[in-house]
């Protein structure tokens, strides 16, 4: 088996060493014809050549026309032959490139150019760079003629696609020569319906403005090939286009997911309205910026660090001061739901002016860490790893913290006061150390969304404030004291949300959806997943 | 026998509440336009605006304390109706303004012209009719809230519920009201206004006349909340308001009451609106900004809900404070005084500054609602979280 795979790729090679042999000696003598025009002294003999030179496909045609732009291309107007006169001053044979002995520089005149001629110029040079060395340029020169359409690089085209060996590349020239074909006036029926085949399998937006600019002479089988690829391409577009949405939906879900679920836990397992749950957010942010200030000052190395270093510091921070306003304020109003809103509304003013104060009222920048930072594409779906991250941490937020309700001491502990304070309290846990370790706790995680939401959003004094009627919307929506509730509330408001943004605009897509969330409410007033039996009215 | 409300309305407390109202109603603008300049009773017009702007902010706190007060719904949206008020009397100004504008087209205000509207949208028709326009200050709040409420308390959503669903609803309107395509001038609002009922609105005689209406439409906002809580209506609305459930198993149908209620209240904040929007000169979609809404909440818990005189009370207060605060060196500070007057007031006062003095004055049954909660009198004890 190896030995016949062997035998082939010698015989491959010599017959491919042949076949360039014959290539380069035949090019070269298309080379010296086509630079005989450049001796003949006139615009359009001038012309001719530029064209000439360009469909040789000889790799020196690049460095004439190049030298013929820049005024750099001579000619002996006795001996017709042709100079480049190269950077260093040296005078060079312009088809061999060898030094030109024994020429007298005087007697050499310039090949003029004018104006018509400057584009022709440009356009062989844009052709001729399909021929480049490096795959990337090749790559570029080959959209380019995609867009230009320009049926004179068909024949450098056509080279170009002969001996393109990248499979990216090869593609990008078939389809460039897919779209020159499809614009020629005089191409082939056959020829044009592989084309829109072609232009077909590429289907994105360029695709289809092609295909929807046919020129007018096509025939009607072109023509209704087009209008086929044209259906088609629509559809998928529509289902990338979905499938984009469904990517921001998601990604806007996480957020959302992020920014709520510690009221899940404060307004959903305690039933404490906190107006003041955006501040927490906020606060995270802001611990955010501080120690990566810290980190800029004293040791830039670990900038990389940064974000892993502000994640427990901001669950310190906010969780420490969530349970300072639970014991200083919240605990004196269990039980009368509209003074706790006032007050931490009130609470919610403070902060924000204590952090305006602190650290001004401008946007604070923070910076993102090289691993979130970049994106890539999926399809026609543009990724980009920050929002990427984000879906995942919220995911991660979201498994711990059911795992730590679930299975912890706390947890349990958090769930029996829940259910029956009375009996639990008789069963010796302490419960207002409890209340106060629950509010800690669903302030914390909000201020670890805020070291989240400190690379996505602005981090200013009213950071916050945009995030708290979307969090309750999806506290209420999702069903309140139950965690998947807030998982799929927030998913779906954030899916809803940016699928409704195309056909509506932001704005309205979002008063859509308030309006929706307000008449859901009046149908279910307990959420999504409301809870059922006794502990609805304990 | 039993006096009919519209006289039990006038007790005690109402009457000389009425006749200090009416006796400002008279003597600013006497004191203002019949003074000379150089006396020390002259009222200078700065002030006369700024008094008749906290008059109109009263009378949005008074429409706050009869549903929260007295019926238990605390309305984190009363801002929208406000502003919905306001906008209804800038259009009207807006159709005042005529040839005048920039763009001096004699129908379209300046801004549609601007944005290359072809013409008057339908909803702006009318406009030009005071009568017209002064209908449409109620009625379009008047009629958001009763959709509102007929869908809210229909289906029982009550307390903290509601509260965050009225927020959201001005939320909504304020994105949409910032929204230029909605026909109310996006961002910049309505301004620029030149003429209300043919009087020159910068002069200082429509000043005055403008500070006078608003005490007077306060006064008459006082006197018919007054009026509603002393009947048998505001009665059942207090029974509501300390124990729903037992109201309704008694056969009361309360949704009707409290769909009532809020609508009327609306209407109040509507008015006050109104009367607000040619003082200050311009109604932006600021003016639905939840923070505002919340803000009116507070003047009203200052002053002591469930009382009336003391939402007046608290509205001018915070408001003067405000001023004070915010004019001066100590802007900065404004913000950690609002905040701390909302911890400070449901930790310390929860009975207001109004309810406390009555308190003290052993006039509890005179100020049933005093301490709000009804039910929870005193229920500053166990820890105890709701539902």
């Amino acid at each position: 088996m190896m030995r016949v795979l062997r035998e082939r790729i010698i015989t491959l090679v010599i017959t491919l060493g042949i076949i360039l042999a014959a290539g380069a000696g035949a090019r070269a003598e298309s080379l010296e014809t086509a630079l005989a025009g450049f001796a003949g002294d006139s615009y359009s003999d001038t012309e001719k050549a530029i064209e000439a030179t360009a469909a040789s496909g000889n790799p020196r045609a690049a460095v004439v026309i190049g030298a013929l732009q820049d005024g750099r291309l001579f000619f002996n107007p006795g001996t017709k032959k042709i100079f480049v006169k190269a950077e260093s001053g040296d005078l060079l044979d312009a088809a061999t490139g060898e030094p030109a002995a024994g020429e007298n520089a005087s007697e050499l005149k310039p090949v003029r150019i004018n104006n018509r001629l400057r584009r022709a110029i440009e356009a062989a040079l844009g052709g001729l760079t399909l021929l480049a060395p490096d795959p990337g340029k090749r790559f570029e020169a080959a959209q380019a003629v995609f867009r230009s359409r320009d049926a004179a690089a068909l024949p450098t085209l056509d080279a170009a696609l002969a001996k393109e060996t990248d499979p990216g590349v090869k593609r990008a020239l078939a389809e460039a020569r897919a779209a020159v074909i499809l614009n020629m006036s005089g191409a082939k029926e056959a020829d044009q319906l592989e084309a829109v085949a072609v232009i077909r399998a590429r289907a994105d937006q360029d695709a289809l403005a092609l295909l929807s600019g046919l020129p007018a002479a096509a025939s009607p089988a072109v023509v209704r090939a087009a209008k086929d690829a044209i259906a088609a391409i629509q559809s998928k577009l529509a289902l990338w286009d979905a499938a984009q949405n469904a990517w921001y939906g998601l990604s806007l879900g996480s957020v959302l997911l992020l920014a709520a679920i510690g009221l899940a836990i404060t307004f959903g397992v305690m039933g404490v309205i906190n107006m003041a749950h955006g501040e927490m957010v906020m606060l995270g942010a802001y611990t955010t910026f501080v120690v990566q200030e810290l980190i800029r000052d004293n040791d830039p190395a670990l900038f990389g660090y940064s974000l892993a270093i502000a994640l427990p510091l901001a669950f310190l921070v906010t969780g420490a001061t969530g349970i300072l306003i639970e014991r200083t304020v919240i605990r004196f109003l269990y039980g009368r739901p509209l003074e706790t809103l006032l007050a931490t509304w009130g609470l919610s003013l403070i902060l924000q002016q204590a952090v305006r104060t602190t650290f001004g009222p401008t946007n604070r920048e923070v910076g993102a860490p090289s691993w979130m930072s970049g994106a890539f594409e999926v399809g026609h779906i543009t990724i980009t790893y920050n929002r990427l991250w984000i879906i995942c941490f919220s995911l991660v937020v979201f498994v711990a913290l059911l795992g730590l309700l679930r299975f912890t001491r706390l947890g349990l502990e958090m769930r029996a006061v829940t259910q029956n304070r009375a009996m639990a309290a008789a069963m010796g846990i302490r419960t207002s150390r409890i209340d106060a370790l629950t509010f800690g706790l669903g302030s914390g995680i909000a201020g670890i969304a805020g070291v989240a939401l400190s690379q996505i959003d602005n981090v200013s004094p009213n950071l916050g404030q945009g995030y708290i009627i979307d969090s309750f919307m999806v506290v209420v929506f999702g069903g309140v004291g139950n965690l998947w509730g807030t998982l799929v509330g927030a998913l779906s408001l954030g899916i809803a949300n940016k699928f409704l943004e195309p056909y509506a605009g932001a704005v309205l897509g979002k008063i859509t959806i308030l309006v929706l969330i307000i008449l859901f409410i009046q149908k279910r007033p307990r959420g999504l997943f409301a809870l059922r039996g006794r502990a609805v009215e304990a | 026998m039993r006096a009919s409300p519209l006289i039990r309305g006038l007790d005690r407390v109402s009457i000389p509440f009425l006749v200090l109202l009416a006796a400002i109603a008279v003597a600013v603008p006497l004191l203002n336009l019949a003074v000379s300049p150089l006396s020390p009773w002259y009222v200078p017009t700065y002030l006369v605006s700024l008094f008749g702007k906290y008059f109109c902010y009263a009378l949005l706190a008074l429409s706050i304390d009869l549903i929260w007060g007295y019926c238990g719904i605390l309305s984190l949206g009363h801002g929208a109706f406000f502003a919905l008020g306001g906008y209804a009397m800038g259009m009207y100004l807006m159709r005042q303004i005529g040839t005048r504008g920039v763009y001096a087209d004699p129908i379209l205000p300046d801004f549609m012209v601007f944005l290359n509207w072809p013409e008057l949208p339908v909803y702006w028709y009318g406009f030009q009719h005071f009568p017209y326009a002064a209908l449409m200050v109620v009625l379009v709040p008047g009629l958001l809230a009763f959709v509102f409420g007929w869908f809210a308390f229909r289906s029982r959503v009550t307390g903290v519920y509601l509260s965050i669903i009225t927020q959201a609803m001005t939320f909504a309107l304020m994105l949409g009201f910032f929204r230029n395509n909605f026909g109310f001038g996006g961002n910049n609002g309505l301004t620029d206004f030149k003429d209300i009922l043919g009087f020159n609105v910068q002069s200082d005689a429509t000043r005055s006349a403008l500070f006078a209406a608003s005490v007077v439409a306060l006064a008459i906002g006082f006197y018919l909340c007054r009026v509603i809580v002393r009947s048998k209506f505001g009665q059942v609305l207090i029974a509501i308001r300390d124990a729903e459930d037992r109201t309704r198993f008694l056969g009361y149908r309360v949704e009707s009451y409290k769909l009532l209620v809020f609508t009327f209240s609306a209407c109040m904040a509507g008015a006050a609106g109104a009367l607000y929007v040619p003082q200050v000169g311009i109604i932006n979609p600021s003016e639905f900004a939840p923070a505002n809404s919340i803000e009116a909440v507070i003047w009203v818990a200052v002053g002591g809900r469930g009382t009336l005189v003391g939402a007046v009370i608290g509205a001018i207060l915070v408001n003067y404070a405000k001023t004070t605060f915010t004019t001066g060196v100590l802007a900065p500070y404004w913000l950690f005084v609002l905040g701390g007057l909302f911890v400070a007031v449901t930790l310390l006062l929860p009975r207001g500054i109004v309810g406390t003095i009555a308190y003290w004055w052993g006039e509890r049954p005179r100020f049933p609602g005093g301490n709000g909660a009804g039910a929870q009198n005193g229920a500053i004890a166990q820890p105890r979280p709701a539902e």
